[in-house]
């Protein structure tokens, strides 16, 4: 294999962890990266945090330095965009017709934000959040008394309004859901961040069904269907991402809101492998199929991908994790809280800043939320990952320490 | 430029230089060493890079917070010399700083 190309399209966490993978398992041949934004692979999470608040820089967000992956090998197409994939051939074909081929291919195309279609939708000063050009743009809106108005409670809505709040804006969520952060943490949960949100400041709507952007060439109000109207100097919209499948699609691979691909994060082309935001995997523990959003699946996916190109397969079984910082509150969730049937909570949701929430299914735990709360995140892992059984009594009380509820020695994620 | 030594499970040596500035995790990052795993990208977020601060630099490292101490005594085998490696910041006076990495992040 020692002249074979491996061929990544996508360069971001997922496409970089792979090429690094790669050479660390000793892929001897050839390792090129397309990607369509002009940047090496750059940490995304801080967008919405540090890089918004020009706390870090362009340069500071970047993974590895260039010189990194000059040392070993690993070369980029960036500014680029694959248009399709001959598996016949085995090449990939550029928008500006430029042929590559691949001896195996992998597929880290991540996903894009989902847009509103609504009158008004493309008026300057309507503003997403997903790459370092959108945060730029973000950027040149924003100063203190300027109103900003954000569409949708979600995760990337809710930093975004943390942000903009400690940088004086007026800042309001509207979310069409009943609640803020409904499709992923209890009714506690979205009560606790709504609190203290407010008591930042932030005016939250909820259940909003917004009708209109208006302005002349520039949004200055947001309309809603109750008659309600919001000034806007900027709306930035946080609805959500769809998983970018075309190019699989088109080339014949298997997709179900996600390129498929099994434990090895093989796709039904033994060629070729896929990563991160944009596939769709079995997930043994929750018995679904899964397609996660979050740096933690892009980096653990990239490596078995490699490990499997390098005939070494592993397979993918790792808990799903993330974290959101808003605030004085560092969230750090572990697992999958869909469908729980019992919930433990730890702490006052309803005064201070930390609480805990533990998430069960037929007896099992299967996620937690922990709010400025490490120990209760760091062990709830383990409880999960190792299907452990704890005293939910004393799991709900803050007093009894979290080390003490299980043995600690083994390692089990 | 500062140089730093990481010494793997295994007992693989690098030494490695590392800008002032940067983290003694992105210098394990910058250079493939894959006992730091570093999964939230430095924001003292989810325990994956951790080390032991060799006994002679100990006290020269400016001490964890509490967050940090908190994910620490949670981590696979800890000890006093524990650190997220995230939050060592390298400055001139860190040459020389030694780092054991544990067998796993997990």
């Amino acid at each position: 294999m020692t002249d074979s190309r491996c061929v990544i399209v996508g360069a971001s966490h997922a496409g970089g962890q792979l090429a690094v993978s790669l050479r660390q398992q000793g892929w001897q041949g050839p390792i090129l990266v397309i990607g369509e934004e002009p940047y090496l692979p750059y940490n995304r999470p801080p967008l919405s945090k540090t890089f918004l608040s020009g706390q870090k820089h362009v340069d500071d967000l970047m993974i590895r330095p260039h010189t990194q992956y000059e040392k070993v090998g690993i070369e980029f197409l960036l500014g680029q965009s694959v248009t399709s994939i001959d598996r016949e051939q085995k090449k990939v074909i550029l928008a500006e017709g430029d042929e590559i081929s691949y001896e195996k291919l992998a597929l880290a195309t991540g996903a894009r934000v989902r847009t509103l279609d609504l009158p008004g939708s493309d008026l300057e000063g309507m503003l997403y959040l997903r790459d370092i050009s959108d945060v730029e743009k973000i950027r040149q809106y924003i100063g203190p008394g300027k109103k900003a108005v954000i569409v949708g409670g979600g995760y990337i809505g809710l930093e975004t309004a943390a942000m903009l709040r400690q940088l004086n804006l007026e800042v309001s969520i509207l979310e069409s859901a009943e609640r803020i952060l409904n499709r992923v943490t209890a009714p506690e949960l979205s009560a606790f961040y709504a609190r203290v949100h407010k008591e930042e400041g932030v005016c939250i709507e909820s259940s909003v069904n917004i009708t209109e952007f208006a302005g002349d060439t520039h949004v200055s109000e947001v309309r809603c269907q109750d008659g309600n109207t919001y000034p806007a100097d900027l709306v930035i919209v946080g609805i959500g991402v769809i998983p970018n499948i075309e190019l699989a699609e088109a080339a014949g691979l298997k997709t179900d809101n996600g390129i498929c691909v099994d434990s090895n994060c093989l796709t039904n082309d033994l060629d070729i492998v896929a990563a991160g935001d944009c596939t769709s995997h079995f997930n043994a523990f929750y018995n679904r199929h899964l397609r996660l959003e979050c740096v933690q699946n892009a980096m653990d996916q990239a490596k078995v991908a490699a490990t499997t190109l390098c005939g070494k397969p592993n397979q993918y079984n790792a808990l799903p994790w993330f974290w959101s910082d808003q605030y004085d509150l560092k969230l750090q969730i572990a697992g999958l809280s869909h469908e729980y049937d019992e919930l433990v909570i730890r702490g006052d949701p309803e005064s201070g800043r930390k609480m805990a929430a533990f998430y069960y299914r037929e007896g099992k735990m299967i996620a937690v939320d922990a709010v400025n709360s490490p120990q209760e995140f760091m062990i709830g892992k383990q409880i999960i990952a190792r299907g452990l059984t704890v005293d939910k009594g004393k799991l709900s009380d803050p007093a009894v320490a979290m080390k003490s509820l299980i043995n600690i020695s083994q390692s089990g994620i | 430029m500062p140089v730093i030594t990481y010494i793997s499970a295994d007992g693989a040596i690098n030494e490695i230089e590392v800008g002032s500035g940067s983290s003694v995790m992105q210098g394990a990052v910058d250079n493939m060493i894959d006992g730091i795993v570093a999964e939230c990208g430095g924001s003292c977020s989810c325990a994956t890079c951790h080390c032991y601060v060799d006994e002679a630099w100990k006290d020269k490292i400016p001490a964890a917070s509490e967050m940090e101490k908190d994910m620490l005594e949670c981590v696979l085998e800890p000890q006093p010399n524990s650190r997220l490696s995230c939050q060592i910041n390298v400055t001139d006076d860190l040459d020389g700083l030694v780092v054991r990495l544990p067998k796993s992040q997990f």
